[in-house]
């Protein structure tokens, strides 16, 4: 297989550009995650330690196999919203006992755990993570319900949390829940939906209603340990299956739970060399375009994540904006689409044929998405850009082999959709730091708007305030710019996290690893092509 | 003149080292070799090595290796024709000697006569004061009564009759304690011995132990091996020796071997044999005993003295000992011999220093002795060997020769530093550091050297050198775990990766002399490099691992590049490095049920024997009173009251057998006591 050669020259001021934004970027990023890990700040982080508790961190890292990686999710959630950055929890995917498991944690330092509204979209989206890759899932609750004030947001959607418990067992799916504090109300029945229960000796209080409601509802005098502490539910309700001296020893248990599990993965193993590229990787944050208006050979991001750099380009003379080829990451085999300009009718009947091939060979699928969209104009909409834009999404839709989705610049307009963005269901999205989503280009956004409303004005016979107007563009542009970034995108789960650049590789990897735990099969069939 | 009798199959009444030195000998003459063993010894380096082995039964030596009966009979099952005994057991027992000869066996050591008469300290002095040797006049005591000391002054020795190797010793320097000391001596020389009469003798101040190496044929030659000195002694055990001497000049070496020879003559002895002298600072010498066997240290000898005509090949003295037993002439004269450069022996013990040298027990989890030009190693172990409880926890005894005394002692050193012996703890850093001492390599020697030193102390190792260890144990577990495949996930992925990472890798290991454990962080970072945290200190760690060489990492610890051994046997890491060899043992990481440790109990230091229960439920003791006295290793310990209080559980009785660690009794410390 060819090993791919490199123009990328670092002394270059384009090279060094780049490379001192994404830098920058990534020092927001860090700042962004220290956030993230500080919990509810040093005094509550202190208060729960006071109580001789783990923090959730700890908690997961006692977890997790020693040397294992941790792939932490959605890490970013709700920042730079009212709410505290990462949604009072913790989700990644981690080894326990030799199994890649979906594990989460609640944060107690943050509002006792509460769930708010991005929290439970985060829940929800490690719960689908789940599901889909067959990782079991352990939950590490101590958590004190809902954030009551935010119920709206949160009671209804909040249902699937059970359900899809109970739906991940029925998929045979194994699901933990280790209680180390309150799970109560609702949240009762997190233990109460999975396959096995830990929980913590005087610390675990699962029920439905505690003493006040009690109290409300039927006048019972009843204390917290009856109603639901962890010795009770372990000798009498049988709601807990183990009960834990304490919190390692809730752990402990928890792993031995997993060792027992007798798992398998059901896709195959890694079977082609890993040895490292060729090209150092250090190189992709003087590669990605600080700047997504300016573009980048997708090639060199493609030499710096397989192995040994390897690449067989399927049709390299062909649709050329769109790169389409073989590879390995880690070990296993990929099919990488790259994006290197817009979409024109070759590109997507090349998408779409290449997209059926790895369904056919049961090879997943990478793709590098940078597209500001498919190609528009006279020429183009005659030559039926429509029909064959339709073509490649229709394959992407369809395909059944694993899709993990990395954004290395820009995502716009229904590029988004063909090179399988969030609504077409990557199990995997991964973003960098300088990547930029919107319907397009907040410029061009902000241009059509304009010309829009000039129309409009002239049509009315108004006078049209050109000052006026431009002032509005260069307000509407820098709001659409702001919620365009990376940063804004990760708040909101349409993705599942920022990553370094220099990661990308070893992020594929262990998200590649994680849906090997499932089936990995090509479709049968899709929709009807438009010829 | 005895007819020249051959030898083709030689029992080894031993074992340990010296069973398997002789055996080597033994086969490079061409002769088979029979091993015997007790019941604990049936997989023993010594039962490996032999061609033939024969299991005696029993573990007590006095059950197994002391029975002359069960030796015989294996002598005879075998079709063995000669019986080696090595030292210690039955090497200078006369009426094994003697049952040999009866049972048609060549017994490679002296005639009978000359081990009874030597064997009684008492006689030996006499006769060698009569062949005009110098002795120290002593009294015998052989019954209850102390008697008068006949102005003996003060300090005193009192010494076994039939001893050696320092049981039943003691100095008293106060005639009020001299009853005592009598009383203890005669009963531990009873144990040991079977004889229960000491004697008192004069107690030379900053004496220096010289003795010398003789062996005689039945043929009426007697040659000199020159001297050792074996000043260096713990527990009045020897535990360095060398050759020649540095107190000993050539007039002075002339003098003692003469005295040694004349002796030897005079008692017509036959086989190898030591003249062994108390020698003042000043070169004063006297007799001390004659030990009828080859002793532990003879390697020294072999190997500083030459033969003119093979001047690279070392004396092999079990070689003269076979060729003597089977009456043949000594094949050379004294003056075919040299002395060529330096040797220094070590005896390489399972025991701790730090703790008054107590034998330590324990499975050799790895033994590797290190490849030096100039060293010898006469070992009696292998990894995975049990050392017990039964027998002298001798391992091996290590011997440099160089040029000078100088680099011999720096060789030995280094000889034993690079050594790779874990899982019991031994006396090698002690022997090293002694080795070392600038007094040491000076020559000023005496038996008090190790006290006067303070050479038995602890020396844990620095934090450097900790941090070293632990890095290397940490590390090398990564690349152990790495290789056994053990995560789903693919290996080429880095090690305990993060995208968004909280805290480093922890891992905790009990580290010997440390209160707390050593809890150390890591973690890989992007550029290659580890960041190991113990402590207050941060270090920054290279590692490159050797192919086909699973325990070899080389560690580049802040610049610095070592090269590290990790050895992992259970949850068990011995580490060896240029700074030092570490047992650390890897903490689980989840508690698990815990062991139990009684408040105030009173534990056994190793296993052992209970020979005395002093106290009763009950008791009020104070401080230093003694509750009880095992007996391990052929000593007693006597364990006494740590604080004032009231013995609230006696949990043994006499006769009973502990573990090492088992609670013997419980103590309330006064004031403490509760209302009930």
């Amino acid at each position: 297989m060819d090993v791919l050669g490199t123009r990328v020259d670092p002394s270059s001021e384009g090279y060094i550009q780049n490379r001192d934004g994404m830098l920058a970027l990534l020092g927001q990023l860090d700042d962004a995650l220290a956030q993230a890990r500080a919990g509810g700040g040093e005094k509550y982080v202190q208060r729960h330690r006071d109580r001789g508790r783990l923090l959730p961190r700890e908690r997961v890292e006692l977890l997790l196999d020693r040397d294992s990686p941790f792939l932490e999710l959605s890490s970013l959630t709700a920042y730079g919203t009212e709410y505290h950055v990462g949604g009072s929890g913790v989700s990644g995917i981690g080894v326990v006992s030799g199994v890649e498991c979906l594990i989460g944690a609640s944060d107690p330092t943050v509002k006792g755990g509460a769930t708010n509204p991005f929290g439970l979209k985060r829940a929800l989206r490690s719960m689908e993570i789940a599901m889909e890759n067959r990782l079991p899932l352990i939950n590490l609750t101590e958590s004190a319900g809902a954030d009551l004030p935010k119920q709206a947001e949160i009671f209804v959607p909040g249902g699937e949390t059970f359900r899809n418990l109970t739906r991940m067992s029925a998929a045979r799916v194994p699901t933990l829940s280790l209680v180390f504090g309150p799970s109560t109300a609702g949240g009762a029945y997190v233990p109460g939906m999975s396959d096995y229960t830990v929980m913590v000796r005087d610390q675990a209080r699962v029920y439905l209603g505690g003493p006040p409601l009690v109290k409300m509802a039927t006048g019972e005098d009843a204390d917290e340990e009856s109603l639901g502490g962890a010795e009770m539910h372990s000798t009498t309700s049988g709601v807990s299956d183990y009960l834990a001296e304490d919190e390692l020893d809730a752990i402990r248990i928890g792993r031995q739970i997993v060792a027992h599990l007798n798992w398998r993965k059901l896709g195959p193993g890694p079977s082609l060399p890993a040895d490292e590229p060729v090209h150092d990787p250090e190189d992709l944050l003087g590669i990605g375009s600080v700047d997504v208006r300016v573009p980048f050979d997708v090639r060199e991001v493609i030499a710096r994540i397989t192995d040994g750099s390897r690449f067989e380009e399927f049709k390299p003379r062909y649709g050329k904006t769109l790169v389409t080829g073989w590879a390995s990451i880690h070990g296993y085999p990929v099919g990488i689409l790259g994006n290197n300009g817009i979409l024109f009718s070759p590109e997507s009947q090349k998408g779409a044929q290449f997209i059926q091939l790895c369904n056919q060979r049961d090879i997943p699928l990478v793709f590098l998405q940078n597209i500001t969209g498919f190609m528009v104009g006279t020429a183009y909409e005659q030559g039926g850009i429509v029909k064959d834009g339709a073509k490649l999404i229709n394959a992407v839709a369809n395909s059944k082999v694993p899709h993990f989705t990395i954004m290395i610049g820009a995502s716009y307009g229904a590029g988004n959709y063909g090179m399988c963005g969030r609504a077409y269901g990557p199990r995997f999205l991964f973003t960098w730091p300088n990547h930029r989503i919107a319907v397009m280009g907040p410029q061009q956004l902000a241009g059509v708007m304009s010309i829009v409303a000039e129309n409009a004005a002239k049509k009315a016979g108004a006078a049209f305030d050109h000052d006026a107007a431009k002032a509005m563009q260069d307000a509407f542009q820098a709001e659409i710019e702001s919620q365009s970034t990376a940063f804004y995108a990760t708040a909101r789960l349409w993705d599942d996290g920022i990553i370094d650049p220099r990661d990308t590789r070893t992020v594929l990897g262990l998200a590649l690893s994680a849906a090997h735990t499932n089936e990995v099969k090509g479709t049968p069939g899709y929709g009807v092509f438009r010829m | 003149m005895p007819e020249p009798r051959p030898i083709t199959k030689l029992l080894v009444a031993n074992r340990g080292e010296i069973a398997c030195r002789v055996m080597r000998t033994a086969r490079a003459m061409g002769i088979a070799t029979v091993a015997v063993c007790s019941d604990p010894d049936r997989d023993a380096t010594h039962v490996r090595e032999a061609d033939e082995a024969v299991a005696l039964g029993g573990a007590a030596a006095s059950e197994s290796y002391l029975v002359v009966d069960k030796l015989l009979d294996a002598a005879r099952r075998t079709g063995a024709d000669a019986v080696h005994p090595g030292y210690g057991f039955l090497a200078e027992n006369a009426a094994f000697a003697q049952a040999c000869a009866d049972a048609g066996l060549v017994f490679v050591g002296p005639s009978p006569e000359v081990i009874a008469a030597m064997g009684d300290k008492l006689r030996a002095k006499e006769l060698m004061e009569r062949a005009g040797v110098p002795v120290l006049r002593s009294v015998a005591v052989t019954g209850e009564e102390v008697p008068s000391l006949d102005g003996v002054p003060f300090p005193v020795l009192v010494k076994a009759s039939a001893g050696g190797g320092g049981k039943g010793m003691r100095i008293v320097r106060e005639p009020s304690e001299l009853a005592d000391a009598v009383a203890a001596a005669r009963r531990e020389a009873a144990s040991a011995f079977g004889d229960d009469t000491v004697f008192i003798e004069p107690y030379v101040e900053r004496p220096r132990h010289i003795e010398v190496q003789i062996l005689g044929d039945a043929h009426g030659t007697v040659l000199h091996f020159g001297e050792r000195e074996c000043s260096i002694q713990r527990r009045y055990q020897k535990v360095i020796e060398e050759a020649p001497s540095p107190l000993v000049d050539d007039e002075l070496r002339a003098r003692l071997t003469s005295a040694a020879i004349d002796g030897a003559k005079a008692l017509g002895y036959t086989n190898a044999g030591t003249v062994e002298f108390i020698a003042t600072q000043g070169g004063e010498f006297f007799f001390l005993e004659v030990n009828t066997r080859l002793q532990v240290e003879h390697p020294v000898s072999e190997l500083v003295w030459r033969l003119d005509d093979a001047e690279t090949e070392p004396v092999d003295l079990v070689r003269l000992q076979l060729l003597v037993a089977m009456g043949r002439p000594l094949p050379f004269a004294q003056d075919d011999l040299e002395l060529v450069g330096h040797a220094i022996e070590a005896r390489l013990y399972a025991e701790d220093p730090a703790s008054g040298f107590l034998p330590a027990t324990g499975t050799l989890a790895l033994w590797e002795p290190a490849v030096l030009p100039g060293v010898r190693f006469d070992a009696g172990v292998h990894t995975g060997f049990e050392v017990g409880v039964n027998y002298d926890p001798l391992l091996a005894k290590v011997i440099a020769h160089a040029g000078s005394r100088t680099e011999a002692a720096l060789l030995l050193a280094r000889a034993l530093d690079a050594t790779r012996v874990h899982g019991v703890t031994t006396n090698r850093s002690f022997l090293s550091a002694a080795l070392r001492h600038p007094s040491f390599l000076s020559g000023d020697l005496h038996t008090g050297f190790i006290d006067e030193h303070g050479l038995a102390a602890a020396r844990p190792l620095g934090e450097e050198a900790l941090l070293v260890s632990v890095a290397a144990a940490a590390l090398a577990g990564v690349h152990a775990r790495r290789r056994a495949g053990a995560l789903p996930v693919p290996a080429s992925v880095p090690s305990g990766w993060r995208n968004n990472r909280s805290q480093p890798q922890r891992i905790a290991f009990d580290v010997p002399g440390r209160e707390e454990p050593a809890d150390a962080g890591y973690w890989l970072r992007r550029d290659g490099v580890w960041e190991v945290s113990l402590d207050e200190r941060v270090a920054e760690v290279r590692v490159r691992a050797w192919p086909g060489q699973d325990e070899a990492l080389d560690l580049d610890v802040d610049g610095i590049r070592r090269r590290a051994h990790v050895h992992a046997d259970g949850d068990m890491r011995y580490v060896d490095s240029p700074l030092g060899a570490i047992a650390l043992r890897e903490r689980p990481r989840f508690p698990v049920a815990g062991q139990e440790e009684v408040a105030g109990g009173l534990q056994a230091p190793m296993p052992g024997n209970v020979l005395q229960v002093a106290v009763a439920e009950g008791d009020e003791v104070a401080k230093g009173d003694l509750l009880v006295i095992l007996e391990a290793m052929k000593m007693e310990h006597r364990i006494a009251a740590p604080f004032d209080g009231t013995v609230t559980e006696v949990r043994v009785a006499q006769g009973q057998q502990v573990d090492a660690d088992a609670v013997l009794v419980v103590l309330e410390a006064a004031g403490e006591a509760q209302a009930p």
